[in-house]
């Protein structure tokens, strides 16, 4: 059986080398994405928490791996977490649901 | 996240009471073949190896290892169980020859175990004072209401000046408990509360409290000004508790913390954590710099971790109180091993938070 898969554990750790193929956009991007996430008008605890809800949103398994460590280390406690999930959680709710007032105008219109 | 367990090592007759096992996991000789380098390595790297003390400012005592609770990370293995290994008097006065002969140390830091269950702990503090020197107490807050004879432990701190550590690892009780056993959390907070009603933390008294911070599980601490803020904000709000500093204290990996680290599959991951968040400009201020560190018995070491590794300062013939020899400890090379990457990881670590 094969080993080849999409996603791969590693790949995270190798996030880096992305500069090796275009070191100037992604060295950039680095310096970009550090400062974004450094302490700011929010503290790093507060963006981790927002990038934590983000990753889950996007189901991205890379960000998950890291912003959970990254909002324990940042003292973040495991009811703050979760009611960050619930946030991202509630905005897709409300994201889909939004929708259906153009589906209830449709309906509206093309039904007796 | 792992069952806590609530007896020590010793009590367990785990293997890792055996301090050359565990000299051998950190080598990579056991258990887990590391593939990374050596501490004296890295020091080499950036120049600063060997590593040498500078001058003899704090003179740290681990007390006894008797404890009334028996936290998931301790790397001194304390618990109920360890009533031995406790300092007598004798021993205790021998350090305190050994204080007032020293000018240059300034501060007494006393820790365990819970030290306040030795039973010459006051005398000792009172002692101490009488030599004008500072007293830390590295307090764990629960043996405060442990038992009724301890209640007015707050007032003895306040009436000798003496600074009150205490590990408090987070604002939320599971957090807490998760480490430092079931209800810990509750007993904590009322004894901050009753160490404020006696001015601790309280501005304008001098009486100084801090709290210590180290992370529940196999992650490095982050920024320790964002935590102190969080810490002070949460811990005030919700219980009206007041503390004057946050110390972030990274987990080293020896004796309990080694056997979760292991347990759980975290220690490769973790040791190479370790390693990469290696901070060269945190080496000059590690705390075996300054500190002598002594054990119950009256053995010296370069800090308390490598007390627990039993790996004794490097002064062939004078590693007791009983031969203290400070010309001669000012010679020496500290001793290292990989646990070290523990204290140059980040913004570094040591007994009074971090270092860079």
């Amino acid at each position: 059986m094969s080993n080849d898969h999409y996603l791969k554990r590693d790949h995270l750790k190798k996030f880096g080398e992305i500069t090796d193929f275009q070191e100037e956009l992604g060295s950039k991007f680095f310096e970009y994405y550090n400062s974004v996430m450094d302490e700011g008008a929010l503290t790093r605890r507060e963006k981790a928490l927002i990038a934590l809800a983000v990753a889950h949103a996007q189901q991205c398994p890379y960000c998950i791996d890291a912003y959970t460590q990254a909002c324990l280390k940042e003292g973040a406690d495991e009811e703050q977490m979760m009611e960050a999930v619930h946030v991202a959680a509630a905005m897709k709710a409300g994201i889909t649901l939004v929708f259906s007032v153009q589906m209830m105008e449709d309906v509206k219109k093309k039904t007796m | 996240m792992t069952v806590r367990k609530n007896k020590s090592l010793a009590a367990r007759g785990s293997e890792l009471t055996d301090t050359m096992i565990q000299l051998r996991i950190l080598s990579g000789a056991e258990r887990a073949a590391l593939d990374l380098p050596t501490f004296e390595q890295k020091l080499e790297e950036c120049g600063q190896y060997p590593l040498r003390p500078a001058e003899l400012e704090i003179f740290q005592i681990n007390i006894g290892k008797l404890c009334n609770q028996v936290c998931a990370h301790c790397h001194v293995d304390a618990g109920p169980d360890k009533k031995r290994e406790n300092m007598d008097r004798p021993t205790l006065e021998r350090c305190l020859e050994i204080i007032a002969a020293v000018p240059s140390i300034h501060t007494v830091d006393i820790t365990g175990g819970a030290p306040e269950l030795n039973p010459h702990f006051r005398w000792f503090v009172e002692e101490v004072c009488r030599l004008g020197k500072q007293v830390i107490d590295r307090c764990n807050l629960t043996v405060i209401l442990s038992n009724k004879k301890y209640h007015d432990l707050p007032e003895f701190f306040a009436r000798h000046g003496v600074t009150v550590v205490s590990s408090l690892p987070h604002y939320s009780r599971r957090r807490t408990d998760s480490q430092r056993g079931e209800g810990v959390f509750e007993r904590s907070i009322r004894a901050l509360q009753m160490l404020n009603e006696v001015g601790y933390g309280q501005p304008g008294t001098g009486l100084e409290l801090n709290l210590v911070y180290n992370p529940t599980g196999a992650f490095l601490p982050g920024d320790q000004q964002s935590l102190e803020a969080e810490f002070k904000r949460q811990l005030e709000r919700r219980y009206g508790v007041r503390f004057n500093h946050l110390y972030c204290l990274t987990n080293l990996p020896v004796s309990r913390f080694l056997e979760y680290l292991l347990e759980t599959g975290n220690y490769e991951a973790y040791m190479e954590e370790l390693v990469q968040a290696f901070n060269p400009a945190a080496v000059p201020n590690v705390m075996c710099r300054n500190t002598i560190s002594v054990s119950w018995d009256g053995y010296l070491y370069d800090c308390d971790f490598n007390q627990m590794l039993d790996l004794k300062v490097a002064v062939p013939g004078k590693q007791h109180i009983n031969d203290f020899d400070i010309e001669a400890l000012k010679q020496r090379q500290i001793v290292l091993n990989r646990h070290c990457f523990g204290c140059t990881a980040g913004a570094g670590s040591s007994c009074g938070g971090q270092i860079a």
